[in-house]
């Protein structure tokens, strides 16, 4: 692997982090995997390359992106996933044929051509980096993925909403005992982690471009990042990205074939060993 | 559900394992599936060929997903690979249709045995996500692997012999395969290892306290499991002859898993139930609106919401209310 399949790897594994992170937040506290997180990402994606075509601004792209995707979350979580509150399988399931319902929507407004979203000015080319001429923009993602790990960073230790996620992931009743609305608490992680697909859809948009069945494809790699690094953990995550981003790029190199395998291959057996993932705690 | 395990037992006059009225109600069933054709356009034929081979993979993730509480997402990938044996093994090496079938069979076991021997140490939400994952893998190789696959086109090969080429005979030999491993599923899970599975799924810590292997029954469960997928795989190829990634896909999984959750989880024959419903409603949507995922979507979240115990399930809740 050169330099330059080093760096698509690495700025690979940024996008999955901010996909993934979202992900692992609303897994970690409320106990919801949802499948419908590719969707979101897709959804986020076009909402942003609209945004940002009619406006011209990326950044109004952004910002509309995780606005719209954290409503879609909230009507999620408090429309239909309400109703199921405790059932993990009906949770996952329900989210499943959210998910069916947000693609088809997409495939109705957007109708089934690839979109690219717009790159500002500013991002466009490239610069040199240890010795490689590197396209800009990626280096953009990257740098966002590592800006975004340090946000939650510091939202998680630093904050009273980080303590009381860390300390809902630990133990949900016990916060809730001590006089805390752990709805409450639940609901804004739920639309953090919306937003934070939604945000992950207007990046990857811009260098994967948006097409109808890209929902699945980060939806299976941020499924793999989250199995990998273990339920709920920030740094997990952040192990788990590197590692499916690079395993990525390596695969897609050396055996293109059985790229698929070259990452999921290792996270199966990895699962039938440790369970929970390389850093989960036991619920 | 704990009905299913202390009804038989009081009956005495049986046979092969049922009561007089479930033989007399098989036979009822049976006989009306058989006299369908008659009635029926060759279309309708076709329908309800697909709904007795979907049935048959809805029954066999209702034998993990029901007995064994174990929701299995990756059942399409291996009733997939079962279609695109059988395929492969007419089209491309020429072997005679029941050889392809007994392969296709055989290969489909083999990756459940595979899939059962990394999934049983989990369970709940991981289980599911492990079997997904697991799916994917499949269905990546499918797709990439272009030399035998044939990738994104798929494979095409005339996989029925002669004498199942038209519609009614197929119809028949669907029904007659349907029959027998439904009946075979039914004495599984019913048997005393079936009941260890129903064990497992109420108490996993108290069947291992009474001395019985969970992951080995488990495993033992899965693999059988992926057998009669393999069946239901077999006859799709043989209706559909052609097979291409989205027959391994998630979607395929995912609409098994449903049928069987519209069924009724734990009910066993429910599975044919939910693939009937689910492939008439997809018949009738699809002549009013190209909006089939969006229909699809609905109808997931209002089974879960509303329903969550499948049409059987349901029916069976009202006729005991009844009763009281």
């Amino acid at each position: 692997m050169n330099t330059f399949q080093l760096f698509n790897g690495l700025t690979f594994a940024a996008l999955l982090f901010v996909v993934a992170s979202g992900f692992t937040l609303i897994f970690g506290l409320l106990r919801i995997v949802n499948l419908a997180h590719g969707a979101l990402y897709l959804f986020g994606g076009y909402i942003g390359y609209t945004v940002a075509t009619r406006t011209g601004s990326f950044v109004l792209g952004g910002i509309g992106a995780m606005l719209a995707i954290a409503a879609i979350g909230f009507v999620l979580d408090q429309g239909l996933l309400r109703f199921v509150r405790g059932n993990e399988l009906r949770q996952v399931l329900l989210s499943l044929g959210f998910a069916f319902v947000l693609n088809d929507l997409a495939l109705v407004i957007w109708g089934g051509d690839s979109f690219t979203v717009p790159i500002p000015q500013v991002l466009r080319g490239g610069m040199r980096v240890f010795g490689v001429f590197y396209p800009t923009y990626r280096l953009f993602v990257l740098v966002t993925g590592i800006v975004v790990f340090a946000g939650l960073w510091g939202l998680l230790n630093h904050t009273r909403l980080g303590a009381l996620i860390r300390a809902g992931v630990d133990d949900a009743e016990m916060v809730e005992a001590s006089g805390v609305n752990i709805r409450r608490v639940f609901l804004v992680t739920f639309l953090l982690g919306s937003a934070l697909a939604g945000l992950g859809g207007l990046m990857g948009g811009a260098f994967l471009s948006l097409y109808p069945s890209a929902d699945a494809e980060i939806l299976v790699f941020s499924l793999a990042v989250v199995i990998i690094g273990g339920r709920g953990s920030l740094v997990g995550v952040g192990v788990g990205s590197l590692l499916v981003g690079l395993l990525n790029t390596l695969g897609q190199v050396m055996f293109p074939e059985l790229a698929y395998f070259v990452i999921f291959g290792p996270m199966a057996v990895l699962l039938a060993f440790r369970p929970l993932g390389l850093f989960g705690k036991a619920a | 559900m704990t009905t299913i395990a202390t009804q038989p037992a009081l009956q005495s006059r049986t046979f092969a394992g049922m009561t007089g009225r479930a033989v007399a109600v098989a036979a009822i069933v049976i006989a009306v599936a058989a006299a369908l054709p008659l009635v029926l356009s060759n279309y309708q034929v076709g329908l309800a060929t697909e709904i007795l081979i979907f049935g048959v993979l809805a029954m066999s993730i209702d034998i993990l997903a029901g007995f064994a509480g174990r929701t299995s997402l990756g059942h399409g990938a291996i009733f997939g690979v079962s279609t695109y044996v059988v395929v492969y093994a007419t089209a491309q090496a020429g072997l005679s249709p029941a050889t392809s079938f007994a392969l296709g069979i055989a290969a489909a076991t083999l990756v459940a045995v595979v899939f059962g021997l990394l999934a049983v140490r989990t369970s709940g939400v991981y289980f599911l996500l492990l079997t997904l994952a697991l799916g994917m893998i499949v269905w990546g190789i499918c797709l990439r692997w272009t030399q035998v696959t044939g990738g994104e086109n798929g494979m095409r090969g005339d996989v029925r012999p002669e004498w199942l080429v038209s519609h009614r005979a197929f119809y028949w030999a669907v029904l007659a395969a349907a029959s027998l491993v439904s009946y075979a599923m039914w004495r599984f899970v019913r048997s005393p290892f079936g009941l260890t599975l129903l064990g497992i799924r109420d108490s996993e810590s108290r069947m291992r306290s009474l001395g019985y292997n969970v992951s080995v029954h488990l495993f033992v469960g899965f693999a059988v499991s992926g057998f009669f997928a393999g069946v239901a795989g077999a006859l799709y190829a043989m209706f559909n002859n052609f097979v291409s990634p989205s027959t391994v896909a998630l979607a395929q999984s995912v609409e098994g898993v449903l049928m069987m959750i519209a069924g009724g989880v734990g009910t066993l024959f429910g599975g044919f139930v939910g693939a009937a419903a689910i492939i008439a409603l997809e018949n009738v949507v699809s002549s009013y609106t190209e909006r089939w995922q969006m229909v699809l979507g609905i109808t997931f979240i209002l089974i879960m919401i509303f329903t969550p115990e499948g049409i059987i399930g349901t029916l069976r809740a009202m006729l005991k209310r009844k009763e009281r």
